[in-house]
């Protein structure tokens, strides 16, 4: 009886009618929807949180030497100017076909956005504020974990949203050594005709980039209670 | 490490470079797809985007596309044109299979940092120097032409650059659809599990960009009505302009 049906009734992504838009192929291909987002999830996130942590120190240290920031500001520019796609072969001698690859590809990238931030964080605290915490006699270190940092916290966050989307973004290039989350989804859609699921992989990038981004800025606004009342730029 | 002699072999051999699926003939096709591109990106983009800015509306299109743009995948909207009905793969022209969808994916990406960008410069150039224009009976277009454009051209210049790189890596992930350029060098390479040929063509792809930045940095510095040495004792810097979404 159910076969008959089928057969009456063919699927929205059966290859004879191969639809863009199909909710069949949501609830059926379940699993393998799932596996794809929460690879691209873990290699997002890995990337952003790895790109945070380099970013800071080095940050912190192209402050302390002037010298230091032309370097890493020039190397991260140049960095920035090499194509994700070519970026990645390039890791390959060093990382072989894996998911860290691309995880070290993206961190790469968004260390050059954090960097910049940090440091354009750091520059936008009034020297008059930086003065008042030294004349109060807050030491080297105190001042920047209680001062500084967090009234760099807005431009910094700034920075954040925007190295997460574009990683969101830039993972789909991973299914070149087959680790790209819904982005071997989309290299798959594209190679076999599938059209259901190649729709369903970009809305689901596009989707994870907005939340992520709402998420970011909810934490931020819990981070920053003083900037709720004032009107921000 | 083996790889990197395979590597070397293969940027070494003279017809890796010459004949089809050389490594010429996909450069030339790029340089193309990224000229052309590129100036339709500024055709649409400038007059929308400065007009914009002059009469001081859409501030929130202009911000926000650039958002927009990083949010969506170029392999996902590369791989949407060319599954679609049209533009699909046809060949184009000189710009190879599937050459219209690149063309449009490129062109679309290219748009939000020139557009972004330049409304930002017109719209920030100081206000008094505005009025001082109006007061010295300037009509809107003298006071945009003489006025504003000179002042935001090096923002405008940053913008253009930054479209450039954006554009350059999105003509390389064409290859990812099976779609023209130097990236076809690197998948190929990689679906053959030839590692040497995919990762010389990604060398390749990467000196080409380092190139093309440059040249955009020494144009960018050309342009700029206000010399660099009399900018450095002035504090007033340019405000920098934001980094797009690389691809």
């Amino acid at each position: 009886m159910t076969l008959l049906v089928s057969a009456a009734e063919p699927s929205c992504y059966n290859r004879t009618v191969n639809d863009w838009w199909c909710p069949a192929y949501l609830s059926d291909y379940r699993t393998e929807l799932v596996d794809a987002t929460v690879q691209h999830l873990l290699i997002t996130i890995s990337a952003v949180l790895l790109g945070v942590a380099i970013a800071f120190p080095m940050a912190l240290l192209a402050r302390r030497y002037v010298r230091l920031e032309t370097a890493i500001m020039g190397v991260s520019t140049a960095l920035y100017t090499v194509p994700s796609l070519a970026l990645f072969p390039l890791l390959v001698p060093f990382t072989g076909i894996t998911a860290t690859t691309v995880v070290l590809g993206l961190a790469l990238y968004a260390l050059t956005i954090l960097v910049r931030s940090v440091l354009d964080g750091l520059a936008s605290v009034p020297d008059d504020v930086r003065e008042s915490a030294r004349g109060l006699g807050y030491g080297r270190t105190s001042q920047l974990m209680k001062i500084e940092l967090p009234l760099a916290l807005p431009v910094m966050m700034a920075g954040l949203r925007v190295a997460t989307v574009s990683t969101v973004a830039l993972t789909t290039v991973g299914a070149l050594v087959a680790h790209g989350g819904l982005g071997n989804l989309i290299a798959d859609g594209v190679l076999t005709n599938f059209k259901a699921e190649l729709m369903a992989a970009c809305v689901l990038c596009v989707v994870i980039a907005v939340l992520l981004d709402v998420l970011i800025v909810g934490a931020q606004r819990l981070a920053t209670p003083w900037t709720r009342t004032r009107v921000s730029a | 490490m083996r790889v990197f002699s395979d590597v070397w072999a293969y940027l070494s051999d003279g017809s890796s470079w010459t004949g089809t699926g050389g490594i010429w003939g996909y450069l030339v096709q790029q340089l193309l797809l990224t000229g052309t591109a590129l100036v339709l990106a500024l055709a649409i983009g400038l007059p929308l985007a400065m007009w914009l800015g002059h009469i001081g509306r859409g501030g929130f299109l202009a911000i926000n596309i650039s958002n927009v743009g990083r949010a969506i995948p170029t392999f996902a909207l590369l791989a949407l044109l060319v599954t679609a009905e049209w533009p699909g793969i046809a060949t184009f022209g000189p710009f190879g299979r599937a050459g219209i969808a690149t063309l449009i994916a490129l062109t679309l990406f290219a748009l939000p940092p020139i557009i972004t960008n330049t409304y930002v410069a017109i719209r920030e150039v100081a206000g008094e120097v505005k009025e001082a224009a109006r007061g010295m009976g300037m009509t809107g277009w003298q006071q945009f032409r003489r006025v504003e454009l000179p002042l935001a051209m090096p923002l405008v210049a940053g913008g253009v650059r930054l479209a450039l790189v954006q554009v350059w890596a999105t003509a390389t992930i064409a290859a990812l659809v099976a779609g023209p350029g130097l990236g076809r060098i690197i998948t190929d390479g990689f679906a053959n599990s030839n590692y040497g040929k995919g990762i010389a063509g990604a060398v390749v792809v990467a000196v080409v960009a380092m190139i093309l930045e440059v040249l955009a940095a020494l144009a960018q510095r050309a342009i700029d009505p206000v010399p660099r040495t009399a900018k450095k004792k002035h504090d007033d810097a340019l405000p920098t302009s934001p980094l797009p979404a690389t691809t």
